[in-house]
């Protein structure tokens, strides 16, 4: 067995067992990052000898039968996500070498499950983008072609998961974030419900939407990392005291789910290829006892234009902060103001974009004629998705319209980048979860995405929907041809 | 339609602090311009009746037991500054003299 290209859930018990040790599996790790990192470029910050020191302690921990549930496994978190010690810039100059004093909440918990971390995995800058081509450092590749993007924000982690650079890797999805890349890196990423997981640490994009997610090869492991990071925090005041469910002991079985395909889902910019896998799964779904029927999300158009004054609204109250008093650099000016404006110059276009469009909308005298409105319309999409949920367990649709795109294609047209998170952002306005899972390819062997979306705390339901549609097909055991090259 | 002027573009980013270049000022008018035309597609629903939602789950008025709590190391506050004095962040003068 090649253990570099083992699954999480594979290695892990390989670890109990003694098979192998974490030192081992964590340089071999780390020699694949070396050898094909330089081309993929999913990692910001490798953090070998951290690894090392973690994987070491895991396997003293091991020795002595301590089962803490991610004890010696290798991941990798998105550059936005705290690491104590570590650099953390969120995929932005403006926080080149910022490094944080504390771990956020999601990355103490990792820790305490034993895992070892390998590095900081690339971003959009400040989560804002879908292909990581507005990440302030490099454009990560697509590790199933690595002349298009691996979509975003959260790309590095998908592809470092897809290449098999990591186990798994915790992301952020703020719009789609998670998801997205997942299904153009043909992984697994499930975004929780809002409040499931703390923000705690978690640099802010936009508030009410930001939520972290995990990125697993197999829908068991994106659950197990789900499972190790998920709760309560009292230090985030949106953190939901809820109990998680046991999300590691499913059956995949779907007798009688009900599943609902919303028909505003199906539309005009749809890609044929990945309508037809999309629509192939949902009655594979059907075959294996779950009961489809047709809905209707009637506000779905409205998501778009809802969510890019929303979380630019937010984007801009947050961002506020950079300044260069008391993190990031300085640019000094003629003085203070001077100063503070010159710093904010090491934003992006896409970041100076979005705090411009937030501002404006939160503006006097145009407060509720956008930001306003699009609270209200909020509240409707909120209920669309309240009203299906009384009759469907799982929503059923596509992750993205296409599969991945060229690196450059969109690049100088926000408003088509933005068209790529169409069927994932309504789900960050309203209460619900949702993942997504492989379902096939497309003619040019570019992975494609079902999104399951489930109810407020309800992700047992649609990781189990997943799991029983993964076991029935195995798109999962097809590798990426960077996966493979490290077969040996 | 919303058209956004370069006057209006300039008085944005004064409010954001952010300094444009006059071709940032261009391209941004013209972008923000387009997405704010995107945002007029709200304006076909009948909203009187709706009431806002500024959350995903609605949570109020969450309490927590105020206790005192030992706060950051004072140098862990302090490193990431640019430039500090005295265990102080330093930043140039905001009155006149």
């Amino acid at each position: 067995m090649d253990y570099a290209t083992a699954t999480l859930t594979e290695l892990r018990a390989s670890l109990r067992r003694g098979d192998v040790t974490s030192v081992a599996v964590t340089e071999a790790m780390l020699d694949r990052i070396v050898t094909l990192d330089n081309s993929l470029r999913c990692y910001l910050t490798i953090t070998d000898e951290l690894a090392l020191e973690q994987a070491a302690a895991a396997d003293v921990r091991l020795a002595r039968g301590d089962d803490a549930p991610l004890l010696g496994v290798p991941v990798a978190i998105k550059d936005i996500i705290a690491t104590a010690g570590v650099p953390t810039t969120a995929g932005s100059k403006i926080l080149e070498g910022f490094i944080p004093p504390y771990n956020a909440h999601v990355v103490d918990r990792l820790a305490a499950a034993g895992a070892v971390i390998l590095g900081k995995t690339n971003t959009d800058e400040f989560a804002m983008g879908s292909s990581t081509e507005n990440s302030g450092y490099f454009t990560t590749r697509n590790p199933w072609d690595t002349s298009r993007v691996p979509g975003g924000s959260s790309g590095g982690s998908a592809a470092a998961v897809s290449a098999g650079l990591a186990f798994g890797a915790l992301g952020t999805d703020t719009g789609g974030s998670v998801r997205q890349p997942a299904s153009f890196c043909g992984v697994v990423g499930l975004r929780p419900t809002y409040g499931r997981m703390s923000r705690w640490g978690v640099i802010a994009f936009a508030s009410s939407l930001d939520q972290v997610g995990t990125f697993g090869r197999t829908v068991a492991d994106c659950a197990a990392l789900f499972q190790a990071t998920a709760g309560y925090d009292r230090r985030d005041s949106t953190s939901l005291d809820a109990p998680v469910p046991d999300c590691e002991t499913l059956t995949g079985d779907i007798h009688g789910l009900r599943v609902g395909v919303p028909r505003e889902y199906f539309v005009e910019g749809l890609a044929p290829e990945v309508e037809q896998a999309v629509r192939a799964a949902i009655e594979q779904l059907a075959a294996l006892g779950a009961d489809v029927r047709e809905i209707t999300l009637p506000h779905t158009r409205y998501g778009l234009p809802v969510y890019y004054l929303i979380a630019p609204a937010e984007a801009s109250a947050n961002l506020g902060r950079y300044d260069g008093v008391r993190y990031g650099p300085r640019v000094n000016g003629k003085d203070v103001i001077d100063t503070v404006e010159q710093t904010r110059s090491l934003f992006g276009p896409e970041v100076k974009r979005r705090i411009m469009l937030g501002t404006y909308a939160l503006s006097a005298g145009y407060y509720d004629e956008f930001y306003g409105r699009a609270l209200k319309v909020r509240t409707l999409i909120k209920q669309d998705f309240q009203r299906a949920f009384e009759g469907v367990d799982v929503i059923a649709a596509p992750t993205s319209p296409t599969t991945a795109f060229p690196i450059g294609e969109r690049a100088t047209d926000p408003l088509s980048m933005y068209l790529a998170d169409i069927y994932t952002l309504p789900l960050n306005l309203s209460a619900a979860c949702g993942l997504s899972v492989p379902c096939g390819f497309d003619s040019a062997g570019l992975p494609i995405g079902l999104q399951l979306i489930g109810n407020t705390l309800d992700e047992a339901t649609v990781l189990n929907a997943a799991l029983g549609y993964e076991q029935a097909t195995g798109w999962h055991r097809v590798a990426s041809p960077v996966m493979a090259s490290g077969e040996r | 339609m919303a058209h956004l002027s370069q006057a209006e573009v300039r008085k944005i980013a004064h409010l954001a602090r952010l300094a444009l270049t006059e071709e940032e000022i261009a391209v941004f008018q013209v972008q923000l311009s387009a997405v704010l035309d995107y945002a007029a597609l709200l304006n076909e629903l009948d909203l009187d009746d709706v009431q806002p939602s500024a959350h995903a789950v609605t949570q109020q008025n969450i309490m927590r037991p105020d206790d005192v709590e030992p706060s950051m190391a004072l140098e862990d506050v302090l490193y990431n500054a640019a430039e500090t004095q005295d265990d102080q962040f330093l930043i140039q003068s905001v009155l006149d003299e």
